[in-house]
């Protein structure tokens, strides 16, 4: 395990971000195609139709990023005034500056309590520091208790969009997922939904009733209440917030808000931008502990695991203001027909291709940030007006200027010379003629075009003879 | 001169902002240059042709500066800044009053992208020399209705058409239905509409090579898209997507024409 945990997948069958290689063999699985374009169209409906009804929708976006641009420029200060805030309201504030720091803190915190077994709300903070598998590592299981998760988890998977991580699984698979892998799984199980979720129901409750422990990250951390959110949509989130003894919650330091009524913007603008719906179902608050009501001891690990170099990248912080709500996912023409896995991370589509490299160092992930076609739909839904097609180009330039790709920079500083004055560029025009001979087969890597496509027939002349010989 | 033109003004933009523009318009014949692009310059010299034939009928003469070459968004979108190309776009065309290009994503690059190429070259008089000169570059639909102030050109194409919007056209600068406004109104032709018009087809440039696979899916389903529409010709307002899109129709024997909107534009009844 890296430093950085798993934001980026480098164990065995996985063969970390490289992209191209992911995405052939993803694009060649029609069966995925077809469940990713159903599950990300269904949402991306939904959504479009939310914000046509919302008149001020613009003005919102404008202030979900001036409220979190704000959080970035003085993050300093929100944060000593997030933890003096949940101090004062009983809670344990910790700080992790990697992913091995926050998992050796949460695993700390539950052996402490001397218990062996967490539920967990879906989150992902403590998706991208792999405590699950840290956990397991110290001897303590953690249950996932979102169904989706709990899927994932069960098939030893891995997720595959950030708000529907399971969304690359139909419901025969979930079937046998279920029979094989959940021991009080219900003999004869059909695909009937009702009868899915029946089954993971009784499962979830018995584990709710029994464990003492749980782990959550949140959406939200006020600074001025020290409070947090977690809105979800099962209800399991609200049982882990509120049954057991201790409650740890892992949170990026990039999810402050100033003050409660930033939440006004915020719970507008997600659950339209994630799920298609006006308001979540579970908004769960808490701020410190409250007696003899819900967790007596409240832990709060707060996670920076490459943000502040992120936040050193002029262009790229704005990706810091993401509240994951995956609306780039589920408009992106590449993530629809690779799917998530193809990213090779925590975080997939658009965001992924950006967040990774920002958070882990673009020398870790120099593919990622050519997994666009810079369409721009990402940035168009984006709620809090992440330029993601920007960002996209200045993380190619830094992997660029990362690691000599020797024939690709020859190509392109050759170009580069042939465009930098009239005569050279006169010159370089003849050569179009050439493209003839290749026009339905060229060598590499243009074979990678003429695979599929012809090239152009090559003009009579080029424009600027014309104009010469007709205009001039 | 200025050209007080709100850029990103919808289509019902202020009457004080319309008056302002002709009344600037027409006191100085304004000099206008076109910068072809190097992509129409080097292969697809029609384009080029046709946008000069349209605006000299809507009688505002071009001025070609034959030093002109490459905006460098080919070089930037695969990482590699050429501040060089930023300085020679911005030398050759800064003495203008406007200019027009035949290509809404090389438009986008001049505009969005240029200063970001100047700042990470630490050259703070080149960006602010790049905003003025990307603020009086126009991708052609945007100059024919916000400087010409025209959505009828007088055009006559009697084929059946379907219009592709090309992704950095709508989202990078906004052009919204100028163009398609501009088809509307020509003579004889047949408009169809393309089913998931808005979805890219997935050239982005160096991505086709780099990731072909996904660039091919992509290019599938949107030549899909066009063979069902039936239209004899593709028309958009950039030569790089139509190449593409182009290239997947010709290989596999489509019979389908792809044409720039320049040239249905520029196209009349007595001939182009």
């Amino acid at each position: 395990m890296t430093t950085t945990g798993e934001l980026i997948w480098n164990d065995e069958g996985w063969p970390g971000p490289d992209f191209a290689h992911n995405a052939k063999r993803a694009v060649g699985n029609s069966q995925l195609r077809r469940n990713v374009r159903k599950a990300t169209t269904t949402i991306r409906e939904r959504r479009a139709g939310l914000v046509a009804e919302t008149p001020d929708w613009q003005e919102l976006r404008h202030a979900g990023a001036a409220i979190k641009d704000d959080v970035l420029h003085h993050l300093d200060r929100y944060l000593e005034q997030f933890e003096h805030a949940a101090t004062a309201k009983g809670a344990h504030v910790h700080w992790a500056r990697n992913a091995q720091e926050a998992t050796q803190t949460v695993t700390n915190i539950v052996k402490a309590t001397g218990h062996h077994e967490v539920i967990k709300v879906k989150s992902m903070a403590t998706q991208e520091i792999g405590l699950v598998k840290a956990l397991e590592t110290q001897g303590i299981t953690a249950h996932e208790t979102d169904l989706a998760e709990m899927i994932i988890q069960l098939s030893h998977d891995r997720p595959s969009h950030i708000v529907v991580p399971a969304l690359h699984r139909n419901r025969a698979e979930i079937r046998r997922i279920f029979s094989d892998h959940m021991p009080d799984a219900p003999k004869h199980l059909t695909d009937d939904p009702h009868e899915l979720a029946e089954a993971a129901r009784r499962h979830l409750r018995r584990l709710f009733l029994k464990t003492k422990v749980a782990v959550s990250g949140a959406n939200f951390a006020i600074a001025e209440t020290g409070g947090l959110l977690v809105a979800e949509s099962e209800g399991n989130g609200r049982m882990c917030l509120t049954l057991p003894e201790t409650l740890i919650s892992v949170v990026g330091i990039e999810k402050l808000i100033p003050t409660f009524r930033d939440l006004e913007v915020f719970l507008q603008l997600l659950p339209r931008s994630s799920t298609g719906e006006r308001m979540n179902p579970y908004n769960s608050i808490w701020t410190g502990v409250t007696e003899n009501d819900g967790p007596q001891e409240i832990h709060i690990v707060l996670l920076d695991n490459g943000r502040t170099n992120a936040l050193k990248d002029q262009i790229g912080r704005q990706a810091l203001r993401c509240i994951r709500c995956a609306a780039c996912l589920n408009v992106c023409p590449v993530y629809e027909r690779t799917g998530g896995h193809a990213y090779g991370g925590t975080y997939p589509g658009p965001i992924g291709a950006i967040l990774t490299p920002l958070l882990a160092g673009v020398d870790k992930a120099p593919e990622l940030p050519f997994a666009s076609s810079l369409c721009g739909a990402c940035y168009e839904v984006c709620p809090v007006e992440i330029d993601i097609p920007t960002v996209l180009v200045k993380l190619r330039h830094d992997a660029v200027k990362a690691k000599p790709h020797r024939t690709q920079d020859a190509t392109f500083a050759a170009a580069a010379q042939a465009m930098s004055g009239r005569r050279r560029w006169t010159a370089a025009l003849k050569l179009a003629p050439l493209l003839r001979a290749v026009k339905h087969g060229a060598p590499p890597p243009l074979s990678r075009w003429t695979r599929t496509r012809d090239l152009p027939d090559p003009p009579h002349q080029p424009f600027r003879d014309w104009w010469t010989q007709n205009k001039k | 001169m200025h050209l007080a033109v709100a850029r990103d003004a919808p289509p019902g933009r202020k009457d004080a902002d319309l008056v302002q523009t002709r009344r600037v318009y027409d006191a100085a014949r304004m000099r206008v240059a076109l910068f072809s692009t190097c992509l129409v310059d080097a292969l697809f010299p029609d384009a080029g042709k046709a946008t000069v034939a349209l605006l000299e009928r809507l009688g505002q003469p071009l001025e070609f500066p034959l030093e002109q070459t490459c905006c460098g968004q080919m070089h930037a979108n695969s990482g590699y800044f050429e501040p060089n190309l930023v300085r020679r776009y911005v030398d050759v065309f800064e003495p203008y009053d406007a200019i027009v290009v035949p290509s809404g994503s090389c438009a986008g690059a001049i505009r969005h992208q240029h200063q970001m190429i100047a700042r990470a070259a630490h050259d703070e008089e080149l960006a602010t020399r790049a905003e003025a000169v990307g603020n009086k570059t126009y991708e052609l639909s945007e100059f024919l209705i916000d400087v010409l102030h025209t959505d009828d050109v007088g055009a006559y194409f009697p084929h059946r058409v379907t219009y592709h919007p090309t992704c950095h056209s709508i989202r990078m600068l906004g052009v919204g239905d100028r163009p398609l406004r501009l088809l509307n109104n020509v003579r004889g032709i047949e408009l169809v509409t393309l089913p998931n018009h808005d979805e890219c087809c997935g050239f982005g440039g160096t991505f086709s090579i780099k990731n072909p696979d996904v660039s091919a899916a992509m290019l599938a389903d949107k030549m899909e898209a066009v063979i069902e529409t039936g239209a004899e010709v593709l028309c958009a307002g950039d030569r790089s997507c139509l190449m593409h899109i182009g290239g997947g129709l010709e290989r596999i024997r489509a019979g389908v024409k792809t044409l720039h909107l320049a040239e249905i534009l520029a196209s009349t009844d007595t001939g182009t």
